[in-house]
């Protein structure tokens, strides 16, 4: 279980050649990822790590039945391997490049209305089902099965919370990185909904940071429909206005998108927000025993 | 990326955006000269910073002879305006522009923005121009009219024109308003800003509507293929480290405060910041190794760190993923050979690699305090350099 992947989702690795990819391809292999085949024009018929490369997607899909792609092409060239995915019909692409131009991002989300594929990121550390599979970047040694759904706009940080989650014994069903750019394809909402459906994931982390309403509009979403208790951080509350924190999408712009009101809003919607990164496990912790989840949710 | 006003009046300007004539000028002299080319009755001589606020800070000034000119021009070239967008410290003007006055009949404002809600390009337009537009947003949300864009037809002209109605344009300008919108979206998505306002956009009594001021920022992420815009750069107008950081690909941002952070990460990046305020701390820096970082890039970073003299300590703080902790701990090393350490180090580790990292550090005889989490890290800092 788990949400968007699981031990049997095949994988394909888009820009499979580029050291970054070849690296990751490794490390998910080495983690059980069935990851069947990768795509770089020009270099079909060679292999990486002993997966087949293609020249194009479709022939990657076509040759292995794949249906889920993970990206680690170059930013130029990133939204175009999006709506190659798109365009194969694959249920999920996980975007892992960061720095693609907002604007290319703009004309990929119109591309994709009414499409079936999913978007992941871009910009993102990907996606984790706890001991079954990874599809991304994360070092998967931190993670551990159990119970507790991850979502958040920064990986780093959602490996802090991880850690802090494993470290107290309570394991993870599935982390989701949405990504730290101001267009991506999934958002908090999108996760946390199926989270709400996964009968593995019993309470939920979102972290988010400043910039945007996200976490506000996912907030009130929370409030209306979540039925298991969510727990939250939000990061750059010292971050200056007018100053983009790294992220692209980490920016206080206007008055808008201020850490203040995104806890102030989350906490009025019933979410318990962990005053400092170092407790968000303990937060979570804390809140599991207050619903009487903590003895089901500890994994070891 | 920021530029200038007469730089961003320039590129407008080509892509048929009506701007008024003018000419930038770096000395008395130049603005002298450049008034005597325009040969207009009333000239307006304007301070050039990357900041908002000039006219309240005196950096904007109407001459109506060449000798006024003269003397607005000595007194604003070489002055630091302080503005609510330049921190206490303010700005010195090194650049003018030098342009033709107008008879302005009325003020607006126009917008171009990346909505985040709906994934669009939107167009924003008010008829309270002149102001700061938050301002207007805060007390009459009414009297801002938005347009969402299709990247796939751009901006349709009842689009425009609905605006130009909406903004109560008159009538007989409200064809040369729909032409200066299409314009506007054209040099935003084929320039990839990331901002344009317009503010004031104005109507003339002859007849023109023109932009009277053009802010416009580019998407950083894009000027890889806008190599005119990158020409556009000030360097003046950037912080001496952010500059040296940017040449490294580090995301680095100058703080107020005495603890140099660096952190791999941006989330972490700022909560490492958040954190060690909540210990009583104060950062001096937000620091971005990013995941693919070489113990070079480290080592510049750390040098980075070290170069501003408020730095009393440094943290660390690396949870790898992409990145190994070993070349984190490389690249400290290196740098404290190549340039001495003589404040407070702590040291956070996690994440790939983790204990080469720490094998690392422990043989190179460095006085480092290690950390075991990242509150553990911002308790010893602060308590260290305080």
């Amino acid at each position: 279980m788990g949400v968007y992947i699981n031990k049997d989702t095949k994988v394909i690795v888009q820009g499979i050649t580029g050291s970054t990819a070849t690296f990751h391809t490794k490390q998910m292999l080495e983690y059980g990822t069935k990851i069947v085949g990768g795509v770089t024009p020009k270099k079909g018929g060679t292999e990486v790590e002993g997966v087949p490369v293609f020249n194009t997607l479709q022939e990657a899909v076509d040759a292995t039945n794949a249906t889920v792609s993970v990206i680690y092409v170059p930013a130029p060239f990133a939204a175009d391997a999006i709506i190659e995915a798109v365009d194969a019909d694959l249920d999920l692409v996980i975007c892992i490049t960061e720095h693609i131009p907002v604007l290319d991002m703009v004309k990929v989300k119109r591309y994709m209305e009414g499409k079936k594929t999913r978007l992941i990121g871009p910009n993102c550390p990907g996606v984790i089902t706890a001991d079954e599979t990874k599809v991304g970047i994360m070092p998967g040694y931190i993670h551990k099965k159990g119970h507790i759904g991850v979502v958040s706009r920064s990986g780093t940080l959602t490996y802090e919370a991880v850690h802090q989650l494993t470290q107290a014994g309570f394991g993870q069903s599935s982390a989701v990185g949405i990504g730290g750019d101001p267009v991506n394809g999934t958002n908090f909402i999108d996760v946390l909904k199926a989270f709400n459906e996964d009968d593995q994931t019993e309470a939920v982390i979102m972290i988010g940071e400043i910039g945007g309403t996200a976490e506000e509009e996912a907030a009130e979403w929370v409030k209306a429909n979540m039925n298991k208790p969510v727990v939250g951080f939000i990061g750059g509350a010292t971050a200056p206005p007018g100053k983009r924190m790294g992220h692209a999408g980490a920016i206080i712009s206007g008055g808008k998108g201020t850490a203040a009101e995104k806890i102030r809003v989350m906490e009025a919607c019933g979410i318990a927000v962990a005053e400092t990164p170092a407790v968000m496990g303990e937060t979570m912790i804390r809140v599991l025993e207050e619903k009487g989840l903590a003895e089901k949710c500890k994994t070891h | 990326m920021n530029i200038h006003e007469y730089q961003g009046k320039e590129l407008l300007r080509a892509f048929g955006v009506k701007v008024p004539n003018g000419y930038v000028a770096f000395t008395v002299d130049e603005a002298v000269e450049a008034a005597e080319k325009l040969g207009t009755n009333v000239t307006v001589v304007k301070a050039q910073i990357h900041a908002g606020g000039r006219g309240k800070a005196g950096g904007v000034k109407v001459a109506k002879s060449l000798d006024e000119v003269r003397t607005y021009a000595n007194e604003i070239l070489g002055k630091t305006l302080v503005t609510h967008q330049t921190g206490p410290a303010g700005k010195e003007v090194k650049r003018l522009l030098i342009e033709e006055g107008c008879d302005i009949q009325k003020e607006y404002y126009v917008g171009v923005v990346l909505d985040r809600t709906t994934s669009r390009v939107v167009m924003m337009a008010s008829e309270e121009g002149g102001t700061e537009i938050e301002e207007v947003a805060e007390k009459t949300p009414e009297k801002i009219f938005k347009e969402v864009i299709d990247p796939v037809i751009g901006l349709s002209p009842y689009q425009a024109r609905r605006l130009a109605f909406n903004i109560n344009i008159p009538n007989e300008l409200i064809n040369k308003a729909v032409q200066f919108m299409t314009s506007l979206y054209q040099a935003f998505v084929e320039k990839d800003c990331s901002i344009a306002e317009i503010n004031p956009l104005v109507t003339t009594g002859d007849g023109e509507v023109l932009a009277l001021d053009a802010k416009l920022n580019f998407d950083d992420n894009a000027l890889y293929r806008h190599k005119d815009i990158l020409e556009f750069r000030d360097l003046e107008e950037e912080d001496e480290k952010e500059i040296e950081a940017s040449k490294y690909d580090l995301s680095y941002i100058s703080l107020d405060g005495n603890i140099g952070c660096m952190v791999n990460g941006a989330g972490l990046a700022m909560s490492t910041m958040d954190i060690i305020k909540h210990y009583g701390g104060d950062p001096a820096n937000f620091l971005d190794v990013g995941g693919g970082a070489t113990a070079e890039k480290v080592t510049e970073a750390f040098k980075i760190i070290l170069s501003d003299a408020n730095v009393k300590g440094i943290f660390v703080n690396i949870f790898g993923g992409i990145m190994k902790c070993d070349v984190i701990a490389e690249g400290v090393v290196e740098a404290t050979k190549q340039v001495g350490l003589e404040i407070p180090l702590v040291v956070r580790l996690e994440g790939t690699n983790v204990d080469l990292g720490k094998e690392i550090l422990k043989e190179s005889g460095l006085n480092i305090t290690a950390a075991d989490s990242m509150a553990d890290g911002a308790e010893k800092i602060v308590s260290l350099v305080n």
